[in-house]
C-alpha cells in the first residue's frame, strides 16, 4: 500500500549560496528559486495549486503563504507555513504529499530560501530559552550542540578526531561541486582540529558557515508527475517527531526524535538504513551527523567514530554521505539549507550529479533537524523503477 | 573569583508566573514546582504540569544540588556582553529532584567534567542575582 498515493518530487530549484546580499529580499529569492523549480520540472506556474513556505523573520511576521503566493502570481487551494527550523524542507515533502494524497491539490510547490544583510535584529523573543539559557551566557546553537558534543564524549568516549572525520568527509565531497561555498578549499581533520574552539568541543570548522541561498522542490500527483520532463522521484516514507525546544529539556542528549522518525520512514518504505545509496543527513554541526548516524542503527551507540573510518563517504564509497557537500561544504541558507540535503537526493536518483554522480542510485535517507535535536523529519526517496 | 557584576548581559525577563523562581534565586533558594495531581517535579516553571496538565501546581524548595550532565567552555559567546569573561562554562545541571536546567557554572580551580556534583550559588550577573552552580 501507497500512503502517498504515488505523489513525486518532479522538479529542483537551487540558488548558488552568497555570503552577502545587500538589499536583496527573501521575496526576490523564493521567486527566482521558484521559477527554477517550475523550470525544471517542466511545470506551468498555472499547475501549481499548493504553496508551502517557511517562516519569514524580520520581514513579513504572518500572512507569509499568501505574501509569497501573490508575489509569485498563484492562487493555491492549499497553502501553510512549515516551521520547523532545519527540518523545515522534508516536512514540506510529506506535507505536499499528503495534501495531494487527500485531494486538495494536484502540483505543490515547497520553497524556502533568505537574504544576507548585515545587522539582522535581534528577535524580540519572549519564550522560555530567553528568560531560562540566556541570562546564564547560553545564547545561540553553537553552546547547545556543543552541550550534545560533551555530553557524547563523556558517555562514550568518542574524540574529536571522530567528529572531525565528518567535517573532513564533507568538505572532500565539496570539492566536487562547485556551487559549495567551500569549492577549491578542502580542509583535513588535521586542518579542522586546528581551527579555533568556539564552545568546548566544537571547532569552528565543524560549525556550518552561514550564507543566503534558496531551494525549491516541486511535489506532483501520480497523474502529472509522468508528463514533466524527469523522471519523477518517489516518496516512499516518512517520519516527523518534535519533543522539546530548549536543549536542558531534550529527553536525551545522544540520541534524538530522528530515531522514530527514521525507524517510521524505513518501516513505510519496506528498506533499512543499511539499503540506502545515498545518506543526504541533517548536518548543522558534526555532531548531529555522528547522533543520526547512530539513531539510524548504521553503528551501535557510540560508535560512529568506527563506521566513519570503514565506510567510504565519496560518491564511490560504500555509504556516500551529503555528496553535495553537506551544509558543513555547501554553507547553510538558514532554513533552506535542511532542503538541500532533498535537492541533492533527487539529482542523485535522477542521475543528473554531474561529476559526482553515484552509480545505480536507487535510494536515499534524507533528515531534516530544527532547534538543538528537537524537530525531526526522515524521509526516504526513491527513482522511478 | 571572576566577578560577573559588571557584564552587560541581558538578564531574565521575568513574568508573573515565573517571579517565584528569581525571587528565591535572589535569596539562595532554589525554587521549582511540583505537581500535586501527578506529584511529578517541573522545570522551568509552567501554567500547567507537562506530563497530566493539572494546574495543580506548588512552589517548593530544592536542594540546590545537582549533577553536570554535559557542559561547554564558551570561547565565542552568542551576547556580546559576555566577551570580557570568555572562556566561561555554561552546563546543564540534572537537579536531585529530577529536571534539568541551564545556568552558569562558576570558575574554580580545575575545569568541570561530566558526572561533577554542583551546588546552587546565588550569584550577580550583570547586576542581577541569578541561581549559577559551583562546583562541591
Ligand atoms: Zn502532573
Amino acid at each position: 500500500m501507497d500512503a502517498w498515493a504515488g505523489a513525486s518530487i518532479v522538479g529542483i530549484g537551487e540558488l548558488k549560496p552568497e555570503r552577502r546580499t545587500e538589499g536583496v529580499t527573501t521575496l526576490e529569492i523564493l521567486a527566482r528559486v521558484s521559477r527554477l523549480a517550475a523550470l525544471d520540472a517542466g511545470v506551468e506556474p498555472g499547475e501549481i495549486d499548493g504553496l508551502l513556505v517557511g517562516p519569514q523573520v524580520g520581514e513579513t511576521p504572518q500572512h507569509v503563504p499568501a505574501t509569497v503566493a501573490e508575489y509569485l502570481g498563484l492562487k493555491p487551494t492549499m497553502a501553510n507555513v512549515v516551521d520547523l527550523g532545519g527540518a523545515s524542507g522534508p516536512g514540506m515533502i510529506w506535507r505536499a504529499a499528503a495534501a495531494i494524497a487527500s485531494g486538495m491539490c494536484e502540483t505543490v510547490l515547497c520553497v524556502l530560501g533568505n537574504h544576507r544583510n548585515p545587522e539582522a535584529p535581534r528577535s524580540p523573543n519572549r519564550n522560555p530559552i530567553r528568560e531560562f539559557d540566556v541570562p546564564f551566557g547560553a545564547s545561540g546553537a553553537n553552546i547547545s550542540y556543543a552541550l550534545l558534543m560533551q555530553a557524547h564524549m563523556a558517555s562514550y568516549g568518542s574524540t574529536a578526531e571522530d567528529f572531525a572525520l565528518i567535517a573532513a568527509a564533507e568538505r572532500a565531497n565539496a570539492q566536487r561541486n562547485p556551487n559549495a561555498i567551500f569549492y577549491g578549499k578542502p580542509a583535513s581533520v588535521a586542518d579542522i582540529l586546528a581551527s579555533p574552539m568556539v564552545a568546548s568541543p566544537l571547532h569552528l570548522l565543524e560549525i556550518v558557515m552561514p550564507v543566503a541561498g534558496g531551494e525549491a522542490v516541486i511535489v506532483r500527483s501520480a497523474k502529472g508527475a509522468g508528463k514533466g520532463r524527469n523522471k519523477p522521484v518517489r516518496l516512499l516514507g516518512a517520519g516527523e517527531k518534535v519533543t522539546h525546544r530548549a536543549v536542558s529539556q531534550a529527553p536525551s542528549l545522544t540520541s534524538g526524535p530522528l530515531k522514530p522518525s527514521m525507524e517510521r520512514a524505513f518501516a513505510q518504505a519496506g528498506l533499512a538504513a543499511r539499503d540506502m545509496s545515498l545518506l543526504s543527513l541533517y548536518d548543522c554541526y558534526t555532531i548531529m551527523v555522528a547522533t543520526t548516524i547512530e539513531d539510524a542503527g548504521l553503528a551501535p551507540p557510540g560508535e560512529f567514530g568506527a563506521f566513519l573510518r570503514d565506510a567510504g563517504l565519496g560518491p564511490d564509497g560504500q555509504y556516500p554521505l551529503n555528496t553535495h557537500g553537506g551544509q558543513l561544504g555547501f554553507g547553510q541558507p538558514d532554513l533552506a539549507g535542511g532542503m538541500t540535503h532533498v535537492v541533492e537526493a533527487v539529482r542523485q536518483l535522477r542521475a543528473d550529479a554531474a561529476g559526482r554522480q553515484i552509480r545505480n542510485a536507487t535510494t536515499a535517507l534524507v533528515t531534516g533537524n530544527g532547534a538543538t535535536m528537537s524537530e525531526a523529519v526522515a524521509l526516504v526517496l526513491g527513482a522511478e523503477a | 573569583m571572576t566577578d560577573l557584576s559588571g557584564l552587560r548581559t541581558p538578564g531574565p525577563t521575568i513574568i508573573a508566573l515565573t517571579e517565584p523562581f528569581w525571587k528565591g534565586g535572589e535569596e539562595g533558594h532554589l525554587m521549582i514546582q511540583r505537581c500535586r495531581s501527578c506529584g511529578r517535579v517541573v522545570f522551568y516553571p509552567r501554567a500547567i504540569c507537562p506530563h497530566c496538565w493539572s494546574e495543580d501546581l506548588a512552589w517548593e524548595q530544592a536542594s540546590g544540588r545537582g549533577r553536570l550532565k554535559s557542559f561547554s567552555e564558551v570561547h565565542k559567546p552568542g551576547h556580546p556582553g559576555w566577551l570580557p569573561v570568555t572562556p566561561y562554562v555554561v552546563g546543564l545541571v540534572e537537579l536531585e529532584e529530577g529536571p534539568t536546567m541551564l545556568s552558569h557554572v562558576l570558575a574554580a580551580g580545575r575545569p568541570p567534567k561530566v558526572g561533577d556534583t554542583l551546588v546552587m550559588e546565588p550569584t550577580d550577573i550583570g547586576g542581577r542575582i541569578l541561581p549559577a552552580f559551583r562546583l562541591e
